[in-house]
């Protein structure tokens, strides 16, 4: 049994580093406010919540990773150039895997900014 | 034709931009900072322009060559080349790297924790439609005191601002200190800053709250740390009632409901104190400058200089007793 099928043949695909960027997004800023408002009573310090952010971090990052993999190779590993409009079923998967490649990129980029607060961010504002 | 305008423009040029450039220095610039958290925001704003600016110019380079005719077009691999690198990488780079060095900056633009000294002088200052009371603390042996709209701090001392607001959303700023923090009912929001060097600085309400908001700013004056003493103590005592015909006219047409001028009158907390009100720069929160006429004229009508003020209109009282009201407060030193 394979672990990633052959061929994705679904547009859901296209939408996983986005997704991821969403997840990862809304997990940090959710659980620093938890942790924050908590403050004294969670039984973890900033530090060690800090460390539990960027190992997520560094989760969404591989996931990202490996959705663009999936994606190039979708495309072919780049045998052909876009622009992939014709009206077939292999431009179609070629178009779909590009466009996929290049949403995780800006995906990546997205969780790298992100984590920039979570890494040099100091404590909670009281 | 063309040659005069140009050299009109030339001529006038530097005129220009000095008057651009005087509006840069002054009590209410962020850009002639006096504080150590104004410094780094200023840091960051001359970072940023220059950084833009040699953006903005290899842009308009770029654009000048591609209009400059058609000598040699660029092969389609260089083109996406271009693209790829000037287009995606550079920017993804240069704003990671911005955002590193802004957020970088945070935590001491916005020290909440004063972390670098034990503990910092605590100020209460609350926004009230459309003025502000300040609270100073007690502090090595003299007791704490009331003020209003005018704000002293010590040189080279970090102090710290609890932030209040008495009826809606007001927002402190004094821009030759520190960037603004606001002020919201219900809650108390920590500031703290570090004045550099001694002058006079102005603070304007940096969030609208009101017909008067225009009208509602402080004035902020670092001084030496023993002048700063010395201020605090003549704050902390108060006056000896006088007698005057003011002081008798000044609780007789019930100022002293709302305003208290500790010492003569008792405690009223509605209006600002006016404790040492001849002290201020100014009357009706940094609106008019303070001379006895222009207090005449506040007293007179509240609402003909600030709309909306929350103090009534006293047009009623004959004019020389309006007078001899002025000429007690101008006593108030
Ligand atoms: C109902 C309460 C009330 C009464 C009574 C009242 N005031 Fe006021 N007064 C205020 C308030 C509120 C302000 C702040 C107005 C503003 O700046 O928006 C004020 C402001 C002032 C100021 C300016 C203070 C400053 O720091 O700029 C002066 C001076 C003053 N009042 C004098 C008087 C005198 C004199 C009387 C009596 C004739 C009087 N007030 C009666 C509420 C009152
Ligand atoms: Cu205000």
């Amino acid at each position: 049994m394979r672990l990633f099928p052959k061929e994705v043949e679904s547009l859901w695909t296209l939408f996983t580093g986005p997704s991821i960027w969403a997840a990862h997004f809304l997990g940090c800023s959710i659980a620093v406010a938890v942790y924050c408002e908590k403050a004294g009573e969670a039984p973890i310090t900033f530090a060690q919540m800090r460390l539990f952010l960027v190992l997520i971090t560094l989760l969404a990052l591989a996931g990202i990773v490996l959705s663009a993999w999936l994606a190039w190779r979708q495309w072919g590993f780049g045998s052909g150039d876009p622009p992939h409009d014709a009206p077939t079923r292999e431009d179609r998967l070629l178009f779909q895997g590009f466009a996929t490649l290049l949403l995780s990129g800006l995906s990546f980029v997205a969780v790298l900014f992100v984590a920039v607060p979570l890494v040099l961010i100091e404590a909670c504002q009281p | 034709m063309t040659n005069c305008s140009k050299r009109k423009i030339s001529g006038h040029l530097p005129i220009a931009v000095s008057l651009v450039l005087a509006g840069c220095t002054g009590s209410q610039s962020t850009l002639d900072p006096a504080g150590q958290e104004a410094a780094e925001v200023h840091h960051l704003f001359v970072v940023m322009v220059i950084g833009g600016g040699f953006i903005w110019l290899a842009v308009i380079g770029l654009l000048l060559h591609s209009c400059r005719g058609q000598r040699q077009t660029w092969s389609e691999e260089g083109a996406g080349r271009l693209i790829a690198w000037g287009g995606v990488a550079f920017p993804g780079v240069v704003l990671f790297a911005l955002l590193v060095y802004a957020v970088w900056l945070m935590p001491s633009v916005r020290p909440w924790l004063a972390r670098t000294v034990p503990e910092p002088t605590q100020i209460e200052v609350t926004g009230e439609q459309f003025w502000w009371r300040i609270r100073y603390p007690a502090e090595d042996g003299v007791a704490g005191f009331e003020t209003s709209n005018e704000l002293r701090l010590p040189v080279g001392e970090r102090v710290a601002f609890s932030l209040r607001a008495a009826d809606v959303i007001h927002s402190f700023w004094i821009p030759s200190l520190g960037g603004k923090m606001d002020m919201i009912p219900g809650r108390t929001n920590v500031l703290s800053l570090l004045p550099t060097r001694t002058g006079v600085f102005k603070a304007p309400c940096a969030e609208f709250c009101g017909t008067s908001h225009t009208y509602m700013a402080f004035s902020v004056v670092v001084m030496e740390r023993e002048a700063y003493d010395d201020w605090r103590r003549k704050q902390a005592s108060g006056h000896q009632p006088e007698g005057s015909e003011g002081e008798r006219l000044f609780i007789h047409h019930g100022c002293a409901a709302c305003h208290s001028v500790r010492g003569t009158t008792p405690v009223a907390a509605l209006g600002p104190d006016l404790t040492h009100f001849a002290e201020r720069e100014t009357v009706g929160a940094g609106t008019l400058a303070n001379t006895r006429e222009n207090v005449g004229r506040f007293i007179r009508d509240p609402s003909a200089i600030k709309p909306g003020a929350q103090m009534p209109a006293f047009d009623m009282v004959p004019q020389g007793e309006i007078a001899a009201i002025s000429e007690f407060l101008a006593g108030l030193r």
